[in-house]
């Protein structure tokens, strides 16, 4: 099944459990519209919360460039022995 | 097992003289153990990278790199498929020849790929070993936006979409890429993605990511519209 047929039929899911709170009136009527807007900000918020610990803890690797810097002086070296124009 | 399997690792190149030289280098260095072959895709680059290319072939073999050039700049996706065509090992590595990808990785994509058998083993940034250098802020906002969203619509199961970095079986590659059809920053993604559809076994490396130390990369508008437009067209068709 294509993937978005599974978020639609998820979706389909939480829309009959609405209208069946809606017509049941567990709840009081006036929470019970406003519960699929409460989902569009969590949706929101799971979003926001996701990008910030993803930039908190993005990892980074500052050692790895001067180690590739250490690499290219050691690469050019070698090719400039054996005749290779690399422009020095 | 090491001296059995043959390895064709394809690099486009559009104005990498001096990178190419320098990957090759370090291509030798780290992989010597393994067989393999370089397949150097240069879209008509104007500052000569084919000369050098062809002193490279003078020291190491022309078996062991091979210069298949094209007329003029043709797109990334063509530039695999090409190379692809010319490949003659059991196993491509595709990678970067901007130095972005340090070859000293190979080894560790090979030995996951030995162990566990996968059909695609991919370089991961985001993982514990893993990581970027030289992204301000706002590029790391736009990477971690770009993945949260589509990790949330596509489940791909990879960690790493838009990286291009990776080893694919031979034949794997050649299946999945005659189904994908976007080109450019997408390519990367929708390859992985469909992949991961046809339920191919997908294995993740660390590997770190310095951003290219010659010449400049770019990330603008048009960029994220075109990221976010193939988002849209993945959600749907796969």
């Amino acid at each position: 099944m294509k993937h978005f047929l599974k978020l639609f039929v998820l979706l389909l899911a939480i829309f009959a459990v609405w209208i069946g709170l809606l017509e049941a009136s567990v709840v009081p009527q006036g929470y019970a519209l406003l519960l699929p807007v409460y989902m569009v900000v969590v949706l929101g918020c799971y979003g926001i919360l996701m990008v910030g610990v993803g930039l908190m803890f993005f990892p980074t690797c500052p050692h790895e460039a001067e180690l590739l810097q250490k690499d290219i002086v050691e690469a050019k070296e070698f090719l400039k022995k054996k005749g290779v124009d690399v422009g020095l | 097992m090491n001296k059995k399997n043959k390895y064709s690792i394809i690099i486009p190149t559009y104005n990498e003289r001096l990178n190419i030289a320098l990957i090759t280098y370090l291509i030798f260095k780290h992989l010597s153990e393994f067989c393999f072959e370089i397949i150097i895709v240069d879209d008509g680059s104007p500052d000569g990278t084919q000369d050098i290319v062809k002193q490279l072939q003078q020291l190491y073999g022309e078996d062991r790199i091979l210069l298949r050039a094209r007329p003029r700049k043709l797109g990334l996706g063509t530039a695999y498929c090409y190379g692809l065509s010319h490949a003659s090992g059991d196993f491509v590595i595709i990678m970067d020849a901007d130095l972005s990808h340090h070859p000293k990785y190979l080894p560790s994509f090979i030995k996951k790929q030995m162990e566990t058998g996968a059909s695609i083993v991919t370089g991961t940034r985001y993982v514990k070993k893993g990581g970027v250098h030289g992204w301000n802020l706002m590029r790391k906002l736009t990477s971690r936006g770009a993945n949260v969203l589509a990790q949330t619509f596509l489940r791909p199961g990879v960690s790493d979409l838009t990286g291009s970095f990776r080893l694919y079986k031979k034949s794997v590659l050649e299946d999945v890429i005659s189904s994908v059809v976007s080109k450019g920053y997408v390519f990367q993604m929708e390859m992985i993605v469909r992949a991961a559809r046809k339920g191919y076994h997908i294995e993740e490396v660390p590997i770190t990511f310095v951003d290219r130390v010659f010449g400049s990369s770019k990330l603008g508008g048009s960029e994220i519209v075109e990221y976010l437009k193939g988002l849209i067209y993945l959600f749907f068709t796969t």
